[in-house]
């Protein structure tokens, strides 16, 4: 290719403390195409825009940026070479206006005071050019997450961006939201930006994409012309084998319904139903956002059900706190392991016993021994690296507070589980583990209900799907009709 | 060289973690030695006694007030609180002349009650602490002051000297129920899965409620357990100064916060030990009764422990932005 490289980075290298993140991973982008970044969670990706934007210092290597050369990235440095990033928290301050975040920390004009009009008149002028219909004196907390996205995006254009980096920027908008999205990246594409396309969808990626390359467990894979390539290629690239993750095999046959829900309205969530045997592990698919998680609240008693019914071993019950549902035999590990899972201050062994320390204790005091007893079978049970039990779960790395919260999970031994993304952010050897876990409290009479954002691991390991779409149920997947193009049709809202 | 930068780090951050663990404890240490250099009356059993009876009444307050602090909120109500308590007792044996068996426990009925009052508001109106007990203490003082009717209420059975003023063997009873109450405080905290729910609670609120901890009933419980401290120290109080006045207890609440800033509490809950907190108000009480032997004036005094609770403060933004510095990376990865 003749054209124009923008961007280059040469043998990164990022080293966590026992992990390597990137490995001499070089890449380049040309002047006004969308590059797809891909790979699994855990991959690399986050850690490679983050050395771009100088969020992070690398140990090796050298970034060519604007016909300079760097060996460490600032931030100061990366927004003065025209990089800007769109993470998914939105960077915006939600009291302020559209325009005035746009502005923020730019004058709109040479006038000594902030100069109102003019950032009106120059926000509006953007919005124009996007085609987007948004008030620029409208307070940011007002949008819909759609339009925060395009004010991110309007802001990076008015620092006369050059390379736009945008991390899962399809997360939170509906179907038509994307659309509308991909028109605007279209805009900038025709405008000579260089967009660096971040997404697990891998539709997505065909539909917009000029390039893609993949990354797998910090190393780069391989670079493909998007109409070169397809699905089934890209996949395998990702996994680097021929799904090799093993499902284990699972023993007995599903049992007694253990939890029916039956038209469970609330949350976000319309008209849900379906059931779950004990020894069966129904998986939930979806997009994020379509409900997956604000189902599993619900079920947990997190969030208040407005209409529908529960019931748990053929009896009804309410679920009016997580506490009643724990008193019902149910079980919830988290997706969100820092802000609703961890103690992250506290050690390693309190955060996993702290469900049960209330039935470890006899006259209000906790029988210590039994605890350490209990955290430690379960540390060596799904290989938990931590040097004590004390360490505070906020050093852990992300795969090993994932673990801790599993192991909370597990240690409260409850019979109905929730397990929302169980294996986010763990290597490939600790998921085996994870999964083997699973199908043994399958096999003992548990029934697991399984959300997961990975497709091969819930094929793999769901007896049945249910797909969610939109916050409705968009249909119920048998064994014999797994397939992923079929799901994500449904998902996608297609079927 | 990775695996030896990565050793050498995590070996400074022991030992800065190690240096900050105890840091309060050095600061009491120093001022005791520099102190006792400055004044030769200051290092004696008489006036360590004296200071630390001088202390043990807010220490009192200060262990139901950690509790509350350690679940991430605060109560800025208990001086007040200690205010209209103390009013009561004293109108309750003097005007009514009950006797002390039956006032004493209906006083500390009433602190229960005052403190379970703050809990209720703070769960129901869903408002920070802060705010709530700021209200409560204004509400909680006038009413001390209505009940008092500017009086000063004398004339207390003599009997009723021994819980502020007596002594078992060499030792004030203050400072005996002082240690009492430390040693109950830390049990839980230490011990017991109510203690556990309390850090929780600090510490990760969502978190909490997700693993079935009943959020509301506890911070009602909290506050409660607070007013009851209180109520103790009110009883010893009005036993120490053996009058009924609208000043007692006044101020009380900026004695437990600094003291609980200095241990090493933190404003947003989940950690602080009940040692920390005694070391707090004795470096409280050391200050107090340094500048009382050297005669500073009263004013100076407030200078001086205002200082105190900013550089309390400052401390606490220190080692928050310190301990996050530490933390970037591993969160990164």
């Amino acid at each position: 290719m003749d054209a124009k490289i923008v961007l280059s980075l040469e043998k990164i290298t990022k080293r966590y403390p026992g992990v390597l993140a990137l490995n001499n991973v070089s890449l380049s982008f040309i002047e006004g195409e969308v590059h797809a970044l891909l790979g699994e969670n855990g991959a690399g990706k986050s850690t490679l825009i983050k050395a771009v934007a100088g969020a992070i210092n690398i140990d090796d290597g050298i970034i060519h940026v604007g016909g300079q050369e760097f060996q460490q990235m600032t931030p100061h440095i990366s927004r003065g070479m025209g990089i800007e990033v769109i993470y998914q928290e939105f960077n915006l301050v939600p009291t302020m206006s559209a325009a005035e975040n746009i502005f923020l920390g730019d004058k709109a004009s040479d006038k000594r005071l902030v100069d109102y009009k003019a950032m009106r008149r120059k926000t509006k002028e953007i919005f124009d050019h996007f085609k987007v219909d948004i008030e620029p004196n409208i307070l940011v907390r007002e949008l819909s997450p759609a339009q925060k996205q395009i004010v991110e995006i309007a802001k990076a254009v008015s620092k006369d961006v050059k390379i736009l980096i945008m991390d899962e920027p399809s997360a939170p908008l509906s179907v038509s939201e994307v659309e509308h999205m991909f028109e605007v990246v279209n805009q900038l594409k025709q405008n000579g930006v260089t967009v660096i396309y971040i997404s697990h969808r891998l539709e997505e990626v065909f539909r917009i994409s000029d390039r893609v390359s993949v990354l797998r467990d910090g190393v780069y894979v391989a670079t493909k012309l998007t109409k070169d390539t397809n699905r089934k290629e890209l996949i395998s690239l990702m996994v680097g084998r021929e799904l090799k993750e093993t499902y284990p095999p699972r023993l007995h046959p599903p049992g007694e319904i253990a939890l029916e829900v039956k038209n469970l309205t609330g949350n976000g969530d319309y008209d849900i139903s379906f059931a779950v045997r004990q020894g069966e592990i129904l998986g939930i698919s979806g997009l994020v956002g379509a409900g997956r998680t604000e189902l599993a609240m619900l079920l947990y008693g997190a969030a208040p059900i407005e209409s529908g019914e529960i019931w748990v071993d053929g009896k009804r019950v309410r679920m009016r706190s997580p506490r009643d549902a724990i008193q019902k035999g149910l079980g919830l590990l988290t997706e969100d392991r820092k802000n609703k899972g961890l103690f992250l201050e506290m050690g390693v062994g309190w955060n996993i016993s702290f469900p049960i320390v209330r039935r470890l204790s006899k006259y209000g005091v906790v029988n210590t021994k039994t605890e350490k007893e209990i955290t430690e079978h379960y540390r060596q049970r799904i290989d938990i690296k931590t040097p004590n039990m004390e360490q505070r779960a906020i050093n852990l790395s992300g795969g090993n507070q994932q673990k801790v919260v599993l192991a909370k999970t597990l240690a409260a031994e409850s019979e109905i589980l929730i397990f929302d993304e169980p294996t986010r952010g763990i290597d490939v050897g600790a998921k085996q583990e994870i999964y083997q876990l699973m199908c043994d409290l399958a096999d003992n009479g548990n029934a697991i209900l399984m959300i997961s954002s990975d497709m091969e691991e819930l094929l793999g390991m769901s007896d049945r799907i249910i797909v969610l779409s939109e916050g409705k149920l968009a249909g119920e997947v048998q064994k014999e009709q797994f397939s992923q193009d079929y799901i994500l049709d449904l998902a996608s809202g297609i079927h | 060289m990775t695996n030896s930068t990565a050793t050498f780090s995590n070996m400074r951050i022991r030992t800065g973690t190690e240096l900050r663990k105890y840091a309060p404890q050095m600061i009491l240490v120093g001022l005791i030695i520099l102190f006792s250099i400055i004044s030769p009356n200051f290092l004696t059993s008489r006036n360590i006694i004296i200071l630390i009876r001088q202390v043990s009444f807010a220490a009192i307050s200060a262990v139901g007030v950690s509790f509350v602090m350690i679940s991430g909120g605060i109560d800025l109500s208990i001086g007040s609180q200690i205010v209209m308590t103390n009013i009561v007792l004293a109108i309750m044996m003097v005007d009514w002349n009950l006797p002390m068996s039956v006032a004493i426990p209906l006083t500390l009925l009433l602190g229960t009650t005052l403190g379970l009052i703050n809990g209720l508001l703070s769960v129901t109106l869903n408002v920070h602490s802060l705010i709530i007990t700021l209200g409560t203490a204004s509400i909680y003082k006038g009413l001390g002051y209505i009940f008092a009717q500017s009086r000063n209420i004398m004339g207390f059975p003599d009997a009723f000297r021994w819980f502020g003023q007596g002594y078992i063997g060499p030792i004030p009873v203050p400072i005996i129920i002082m240690i009492v109450t430390a040693l109950i405080g830390s049990f839980i905290l230490t011990k017991t899965y109510f203690g556990r729910y309390i850090f929780a609670l600090g510490g990760n609120e969502e978190a909490a409620r997700l693993a079935g901890v009943n959020i509301k009933r506890m911070k009602v419980i909290l506050f409660t357990i607070c007013g009851f401290a209180s109520g103790i120290t009110s009883v010893l109080l009005l036993s120490r100064v053996f009058a009924g006045q609208v000043f007692t207890g006044q101020g009380i609440e900026f004695d437990a916060l600094t003291a609980a800033l200095l241990g090493g509490f933190s404003f947003k809950g989940g950690e602080g030990t009940i040692f920390g907190l005694m070391t707090g108000i004795l470096i409280i009480g050391v200050l107090n009764n340094a500048m009382q032997l050297a005669s500073f004036p009263d004013f100076s005094q407030n200078v001086v422990k205002g200082a105190v609770l900013l550089a309390a403060v400052a401390f606490d933004v220190y080692q928050k932005s310190a301990k996050a510095k530490e933390t970037v990376n591993r969160v990164a990865a």
